[in-house]
Order: C-alpha cells, then sequence, then structure tokens
C-alpha cells in the first residue's frame, strides 16, 4: 500500500518559528531583491542553499545574515553572490542523444520554413548554443536562423560570446558530438590556444546575444524553437508555472519546446497544449 | 514515522541494492531513494529494471519536482544531483562534488534537512569517501544511520569513511539492512 508522504509540511519548528537558516535565506534574498531587484525568492530552496553556503565561506563569512551584510554593502560581493546563483553547468552536446532527436526530429521541421528564430533560455556560458549552431551549420541550416541567447547573468554572456572554452574539456566534447551524429571532425571547429579552445567566429555570425531575466522579463518575439533545459531545475513549482506560461506565449503555433531530460511539463498546467515529439528526450510541440 | 530512506552506493552497489530490496516487504511504508555512482552513458532503462524486478515496490527515476510518495523506490538519473525537498524532489547540474554525479553526500544532506528525524540515511559499498558527510549531517538532524559492514562490502572504504564520521552508526551486514530498515521503520 502507497503512503502518500506529507507534502504540505510548512518551514516551521513545532513551536511556530522558522529555522534559523531559513529565516536568514530569506532575508538575504529579500534583501538582494530590494537592493539590486534580482528576484532569487521563488528558487527551488535545496540546491540555492547549497550555492548560497558554498558562498558564504568563499566570502570568509560565518553565515547567511554576515553574507546579507556583506552584499548589501559590498556590490563587487553581490556580482560574485549572482555568478555562483546564477551559472548553470553545463557541457558542449550534453546528452548527445537530445542532439540526435533534434537533428532527426526537430531538423526536417526547421527546414519547412524559410526562416528559423530560435530562443536558448538561459544559456549561461553559451555550450549549447555552440552546439546547436555546429548541428544547424552541418545541416545547411544556420544561415536562415537566428539564435536568441539569453540569460540573466551579463557577466556569463560575455564569457559565451568570447568563444573560449576549457581546452580540457575537448576530449569530453568531442566524445558527445560524435555519439550526438556529428558529421565532421570536431577540432575543425575550435582553435586550440594557451590553455583555451577559441570557436569559430562564423559560428556566432547569427546569436543576438542579450541580457533576459525569465523571472521578471515579459516574451520579446515569436520562436519556432525554445531550448531550456536544465535551467527550470532550480525554479520551484509556482516559478516554474510562470516560465512554462512565457514560453507558451513565446512559441509560434506548432513551435517546439526543448526541455533537460528529467524536466516534464506535467502539473505545469500546459499539459494539454502540447503534443510530445519524442518524449524520451523531451521535446514538445506546441499545438493548441 | 520514519517517511523516507536514503541510500548511497558505489563500487558493488547494484548486487547489494537488489538483496536489500529483495529483502523489504510490498507495505515497505517510507519512500526509497537511491544514489547509485554510475556512467551517464549506461543504458538509460537497465539500472532501474534491474531494481525493479527484484521488488514489489514501483521503482522509478526521478524527475525534478515529482512528489515524494511512500511506498516508492527512486532512483537518481546519472549526471544530475538528486536532491530532496519536503515532498518532492529537486534536481541540479552544479558541478560534481568529491568527483560525483549523482553525489551521495547532496543526497543525504538534503535528505536530512528536508525529514529530519524522519530520515534514514544508509552508505553501502564504494571506493570513495561520498556519503560520510553527508551520513553526519542525518545523524546530526536527528535521523538513523546506517553503514554497511566494510567486511561485507565490495569495496570498504565508502562504508568505512562513513563510519569514521559516524561512529554511532548502525553497522550491517548485507542481509541485515532490510531487517534493520524495517526496525526503524516499524
Amino acid at each position: 500500500m502507497a503512503v502518500p508522504v506529507d507534502a504540505e509540511r510548512t518551514d516551521e519548528t513545532p513551536e511556530g518559528r522558522l529555522d534559523l537558516e531559513t529565516l536568514e535565506l530569506r532575508l538575504l534574498l529579500e534583501g538582494v531583491y530590494r537592493q539590486y531587484g534580482f528576484d532569487f525568492r521563488e528558487y527551488a530552496p535545496a540546491s540555492l542553499k547549497r550555492r548560497v553556503w558554498r558562498r558564504v565561506h568563499a566570502e570568509g563569512v560565518r553565515t547567511i545574515a554576515g553574507l546579507l551584510d556583506r552584499v548589501l554593502h559590498e556590490p563587487d560581493a553581490m556580482e560574485r553572490l549572482l555568478l555562483d546563483l546564477s551559472i548553470n553547468v553545463t557541457s558542449m552536446f550534453r546528452d548527445p542523444t537530445f542532439y540526435a532527436a533534434l537533428r532527426e526530429k526537430v531538423v526536417p521541421v526547421l527546414r519547412t520554413y524559410p526562416f528559423t528564430r530560435i530562443w536558448v533560455a538561459g544559456c549561461s556560458t553559451g555550450e549549447e548554443v555552440y552546439s546547436l549552431a555546429i548541428l544547424l551549420t552541418e545541416e545547411g541550416l544556420y544561415d536562415r536562423t537566428r539564435i536568441y541567447a539569453t540569460d540573466i547573468n551579463e557577466a556569463v554572456l560575455e564569457q559565451a560570446r568570447a568563444g573560449i572554452f576549457d581546452l580540457e574539456k575537448m576530449r569530453e566534447y568531442t566524445e558527445n558530438y560524435v555519439r550526438a551524429g556529428g558529421t565532421r571532425s570536431f577540432s575543425e571547429y575550435y582553435l586550440a590556444k594557451y590553455e583555451g579552445a577559441l570557436f569559430e567566429r562564423a559560428l556566432t555570425k547569427n546569436v543576438v546575444w542579450a541580457p533576459h531575466n525569465l523571472v521578471q522579463d515579459r516574451a520579446f518575439n515569436e520562436f519556432n524553437l525554445i531550448l531550456c533545459r536544465n535551467v527550470m531545475i532550480y525554479f520551484d513549482r509556482s516559478l516554474q508555472n510562470k516560465v512554462h506560461q512565457l514560453f507558451y506565449e513565446s512559441l509560434e503555433r506548432l513551435g517546439i519546446l526543448a526541455l533537460g531530460h528529467k524536466e516534464s511539463i506535467r502539473f505545469t498546467g500546459f499539459e494539454d497544449r502540447y503534443e510530445e515529439l519524442d518524449a524520451q528526450e523531451r521535446l514538445y510541440r506546441k499545438v493548441r | 514515522m520514519r517517511e523516507l530512506v536514503a541510500i548511497g552506493a558505489s563500487w558493488g552497489g547494484l548486487d547489494v541494492l537488489r538483496r536489500v530490496l529483495r529483502a523489504l516487504p510490498d507495505d515497505f511504508a517510507p519512500a526509497v531513494v537511491v544514489a547509485q555512482h554510475r556512467s551517464p552513458e549506461s543504458h538509460p532503462t537497465a539500472f532501474r529494471d534491474l531494481l525493479g524486478a527484484v521488488t514489489p515496490l514501483h521503482v522509478c527515476e526521478a524527475d525534478d519536482k515529482d512528489a515524494i510518495e511512500g511506498g516508492t523506490v527512486y532512483v537518481a538519473a546519472p549526471d544530475y544531483h538528486l536532491l530532496v525537498e519536503r515532498g518532492a524532489f529537486a534536481l541540479s547540474t552544479d558541478g560534481p562534488v568529491s568527483f560525483a554525479r549523482p553525489s551521495i553526500d547532496v543526497l543525504l544532506a538534503s535528505a536530512a534537512e528536508a525529514y529530519r528525524e524522519r530520515c534514514v540515511g544508509v552508505v553501502l559499498t564504494g571506493a570513495n569517501a561520498d556519503g560520510a558527510q553527508g551520513l553526519a549531517r542525518v545523524a546530526e538532524l536527528g535521523g538513523a544511520a546506517i553503514v554497511q559492514d566494510p567486511g561485507s562490502a565490495a569495496r570498504p572504504e565508502m562504508p568505512r569513511a562513513a563510519l569514521a564520521a559516524v561512529p554511532g552508526a548502525r553497522v550491517c551486514g548485507v542481509d541485515e539492512i532490510a531487517p534493520t530498515l524495517l526496525e526503524l521503520c516499524a
């Protein structure tokens, strides 16, 4: 017999108080929001807490309240916290089977359009954007595509735009590329220089890098394809639903939404607006 | 009163997990959450299927924000950290912790913080020290700690590290783990 575990528990202790850590975390997020305008109040608490504690230790303070004090009085510390809270770690061609499905099931759809607009939402340091540009180049579609690559954090956009990636990662990325069905030699796309791999400028000629905050900003265009993989896992359920509303408004009819392997549109309120293009790879097509 | 059992396993873990799950009854009430170190290139359903074959409990890979239900075995997907929140899972792709993703420390610590004394942490066989810090957090917040007897483990390093961090943990041979869980969750 399956016994449902109580999901209605609150953050409060039996005495009705918030535990101290939760209280400090809320104060930090409120302070960051009021002073700097970045809203992390609806981020999923477990990973947020880990990221905040990492910054607490790195700043050499003792508590989350100590971090709040530093962040409020030192804008540089806020910059560092923003990096910690907003960088999503990814790799080129992460989940090769996803890129194989993109080639097999999404590219034929895109071919039917004279021009394609793609939004990579929460692009972080750009690994996914470069992967996508490589794939579209090989499929002969890149010249009639514009990729809007957005992130909340302008520092990571700058990094993405520069197109220099860790040389040590190239072996892993090459393996991913091959397993994703790449048709050339991966090393054709970059120049090894010092410690970095500098990616070909042509890959970003149709990329528009722009700051956009999924939590607070509105729709800004209509797209044939939106990629938002492993970004919303950092959001709580209610914020996820808001972002799904934004994506739904931003997709053209029959537009495609790509989520991460372990993300689902079940229970978001938008399940019936999409049909599954590939259930395993979490590719959904807007049908109504 | 125990609602969640969080288990970490590495080298040699599959065999032990199968023996533990096989010995759990079909009315086992808590949710069971398993983080097993494995390659992201491994077959997408093989691990889950191998566990599912030995137990009547429902076995699935946890999706982000899935509700945590009792009587279900949740497996951490490779290449993601699996975190426990109150009543639901949250995933993360933050960098590996002690070279591991999923990290057993991350699973156990988050489970401890969400479920406190209603949580049981278990560290099984493995050739590293992952899980020791997480198990310490379980014990610190009033949960129960179980460590596989290092002498019975395919690789003893991980249970040894867990015991060094939580000297008061219950030490169990492979076939004593399920009965101990039943006793703790009664």
